[in-house]
């Protein structure tokens, strides 16, 4: 049993439920104390060692139910009491007497035929499956491990006999095989299941998070879930990091006052000595976000990071703009993310790009949101449709904040180009980058949120 | 076979440990209603010798099953609540400043006399070492909650209540205290736990609690319950209270959680507006008795003026089910 509930940390470690040496320890401890016999109860043990947040238990679950599935193997074969057919030890013939895979299928013996296969599968080193094109390679090899050679063999040996008895032989050994290779080929899929899938899936995510938002044909819309998903965890594990508040202590600054305080109650003689500390701010973030026709591919992505950033960081305030800009803080905060997305988009979006008007109406009307604390962040093209791109405007709000950030999906070679004013627009950014992926835009907020905390 | 030992395997008969089935019973008995799974962490936490991590929503029992369980075993119960900007000096131990400063003062005073007939210097230092030093010892030790736990000889069952409110600095100082049971004071040296405590740690997911925290605690969720483990919580929570009540007032609840809101109520919310009806001499429930008592399960007005509206359908939809 050692062995297999390696394996199963292992199919646990696939479906990302991460168990470290540690944890792999106390689940033997916890198996040697509760034992197999109980299975609710062996699961609810390991579960309590293994599984260490509400999402790895689910996973947990799901994993534990697969793993330990002892699903009715080899139903193929008929039980014992059709007219005499699964034969008595003493009565084979003695063509198989040599193999012990083909007394098995003939007496129907499905738990010495689970155990033959595990052990194959052993050999085979079936669990090694990666990708889902080795199934049927894994299966074969998974079958001749297990010797159905053999029972090839037997079968045309009975065959050429040419007897009543030889060609029933033949005829029973063929339908079990036919069974057997079934069972094989849902094991294989089993285990592809369990140890590879989750690796699959892990693949895709890190495609995805790498692929160009811009690119032809913008985001494929089976990729939009796992991208929506992806998104969210990028999102929360940066507030996870970023959202406290936190103190820092300025090593060696003595806080004299609190220090004077503090000593009152030992007849003035100062026993505990404050530091002085320095209190970190939380980020405050002012999001202007481009949903015209020309970033269109990307101003979906852009959105529904906001949309996940608005859930997390506290004093997060967005706007959208193409023609017009609009605050789109109420459309975050009442709808779900589909929906808000598409009511962002029902209300401005895929109309003439003006970034001049848009500022206009930034500086008119949001200005006081700005202050020194406040980051900015564009997340545009750049491309205003050789209108007036009001670089006073622009500087006008570089002034009041602490810093710029130009978010731009297009690659920097393009910039300027056309009617693109990025170039003109870059003088009053701290920062101006390319930012096409999902990857890209986490590293750039992960850098926005460290210039609040240090770390 | 000595008498004592045949007392101790009597005793053990009706140990609540012995079995994950008689810590439920045992659990029971002092008014806490444990699903399986619950049970079966805290056997193994036990077991293990391991912390507990406890995680949930606000208020499905997560604080009572520590207290529950100092009960069952008759252990102390030492409590400490975490909060942002809580260090060591609150946590651990704390010198008695004012005593020591007595302490510097008296020995001023004897300092004089007994250094007084040296001859040297070198003397007078031999001296001065041969006093001992006792400014930083055990008897000017304040102990919080930590050092206390390990103090206990006997055992005791530390609840470190709403880990996540603590700073990352604080959750890498418990790491010593959950994984050796021992703390080192710089001035002192290592204190270790006679008989390790028994430790809960209870986590509201403000924030995701380090990786190395988890790694060395058991893992518990406590889910809302379903309904019949509810009423069985509402049952023994509330004494005297009919049972029709009690089923008419879980299905409400429970279909409470199928809506959308902000806070949707737990089972404290459930006990409490449980206990709210007995007060107001309610029999069963009447959609005018629902409305006035709205306020005691949900914690919101937006969520109030949500349900208001609903109460009458709320109520039905179970009737129809069942």
């Amino acid at each position: 049993m050692q062995r297999s509930l390696e394996e199963f940390i292992r199919a646990l470690r696939a479906a990302d439920v991460r168990v470290s040496p540690v944890e792999a320890i106390d689940a033997h401890r916890a198996v040697a104390s509760v034992g197999f016999a109980d299975r609710t109860l062996l699961k609810d043990a390991l579960c309590a060692t293994l599984a260490k947040s509400a999402d790895e238990v689910d996973r947990f679950d799901s994993t534990f139910e697969m793993f330990f599935k002892r699903d009715n193997f080899m139903s193929a074969p008929q039980p014992e009491g059709r007219e005499g057919g699964g034969e008595h030890s003493d009565q084979l013939p003695e063509e198989v007497q040599g193999s012990p895979l083909a007394q098995m299928l003939l007496l129907g013996d499905a738990a010495g035929l689970a155990a033959a296969m595990e052990e194959a599968a052993q050999r085979a080193n079936v669990n090694e499956i990666r990708l889902s094109t080795q199934r049927s390679r894994m299966t074969r090899r998974l079958l001749d491990e297990m010797g159905l050679a053999e029972i090839e063999r037997i079968i045309s040996a009975a065959k050429r006999l040419q007897t009543e008895q030889g060609d029933g032989l033949a005829k029973r050994l063929e339908e079990r095989r036919k069974g057997l290779m079934a069972e094989a080929t849902r094991f294989v899929e089993r285990q592809h299941e369990l140890y590879a899938a989750g690796s699959g899936q892990k693949m895709r995510e890190e495609l995805l998070a790498r692929k160009a938002l811009n690119s032809e044909g913008g985001i494929d819309p089976v990729d939009q879930m796992m991208m929506q998903a992806l998104v969210k965890k990028m999102a929360k594990r940066l507030a996870d990091r970023y959202s406290r508040r936190r103190n820092r202590a300025k090593k060696g600054h003595l806080d004299v006052r609190r220090t004077l305080r503090r000593s009152m109650g030992y007849g003035g003689v100062p026993f505990e000595i404050v530091w002085k500390r320095e209190k970190i701010e939380k980020p405050s973030i002012v999001a202007i976000c481009d949903v015209s026709k020309s970033v269109a591919a990307a101003a979906q992505f852009l959105l529904t990071f906001l949309y996940s950033l608005n859930e997390v960081v506290d004093r997060l305030d967005s706007y959208a703009f193409s023609g017009r800009l609009v605050p789109v803080d109420d459309i975050l905060n009442d709808y779900g993310v589909d929906g808000a997305i598409l009511e962002v988009l029902k209300r401005i979006g895929f109309q003439q790009t003006d970034y001049g008007k848009s500022l206009e109406d930034f500086c008119d009307n949001h200005l006081d949101r700005l202050d020194r604390h406040t980051t900015v962040i564009f997340l545009g093209d750049g491309r205003s449709n050789f209108a007036d791109p009001r670089l006073d405007l622009m500087h006008t709000i570089q002034q009041r904040v602490r810093s710029v950030i130009w978010l731009n999906p297009e690659p920097e070679a393009y910039w300027g180009q056309g009617d693109s004013v990025m170039h003109r627009y870059e003088r009053f950014c701290h920062v101006a980058k390319t930012c096409n992926t999902l990857a890209d835009l986490e590293r750039i907020i992960e850098d926005v949120l460290r210039t609040y905390v240090p770390h | 076979m000595t008498v004592t030992s045949q007392a101790a395997r009597l005793a053990q008969t009706s140990d609540p440990l012995s079995s994950v089935q008689a810590l439920i019973e045992g659990l029971a008995s002092v008014g806490y209603i444990a699903s399986q799974r619950i049970a079966t962490s805290l056997y193994m936490a036990v077991n293990l010798q391991k912390p507990i991590l406890v995680e949930g929503t606000a208020g499905v029992g997560k604080t009572e099953l520590a207290l529950s369980t100092a009960t069952l075993l008759g252990l102390p119960l030492i409590r400490m609540q975490c909060y942002e900007g809580l260090d060591e000096s609150k946590a651990l131990y704390e010198w008695k400043y004012g005593k020591q400063l007595l302490y510097t003062q008296i020995l001023k005073d004897r300092m004089g006399e007994s250094l007084a007939d040296a001859n040297s210097m070198d003397d007078a230092m031999d001296r001065l070492h041969g006093m001992g030093d006792l400014f930083f010892s055990e008897p000017f030790l304040e102990p919080r909650p930590l050092m206390k736990a390990l103090r206990e000889d006997d055992g005791c069952v530390l609840l470190i209540d709403e880990i996540d409110k603590s700073d990352e600095a604080f959750e890498a100082f418990l790491l010593e205290v959950l994984s050796a049971y021992q703390v080192s004071v710089p001035e002192l040296g290592v204190v270790k736990a006679k008989t390790p405590p028994l430790v809960f740690l209870t986590s509201n997911n403000v924030r995701d609690l380090g990786d190395a925290l988890k790694r060395r605690c058991l893992h518990l969720h406590i889910p809302l319950p379903d309904a019949s483990l509810e009423e069985r919580i509402v049952a023994s929570r509330v004494p005297g209270i009919e049972a029709a009540l009690v089923k008419q007032l879980v299905s409400f609840v429970q279909s409470l959680r199928t809506i959308d809101l902000r806070k949707a109520p737990s089972i404290s919310e459930t006990v409490d507006w449980a206990r709210a009806l007995i007060l107001l001499n309610a029999g069963s429930l009447e959609p005018e008795m629902v409305r006035d008592t709205l306020n005691v399960i949900l914690k919101f007005e937006q969520d109030i003026a949500a349900v208001e509206p609903q109460i009458g359908e709320l109520m039905r939809k179970p009737a129809n089910a069942g």
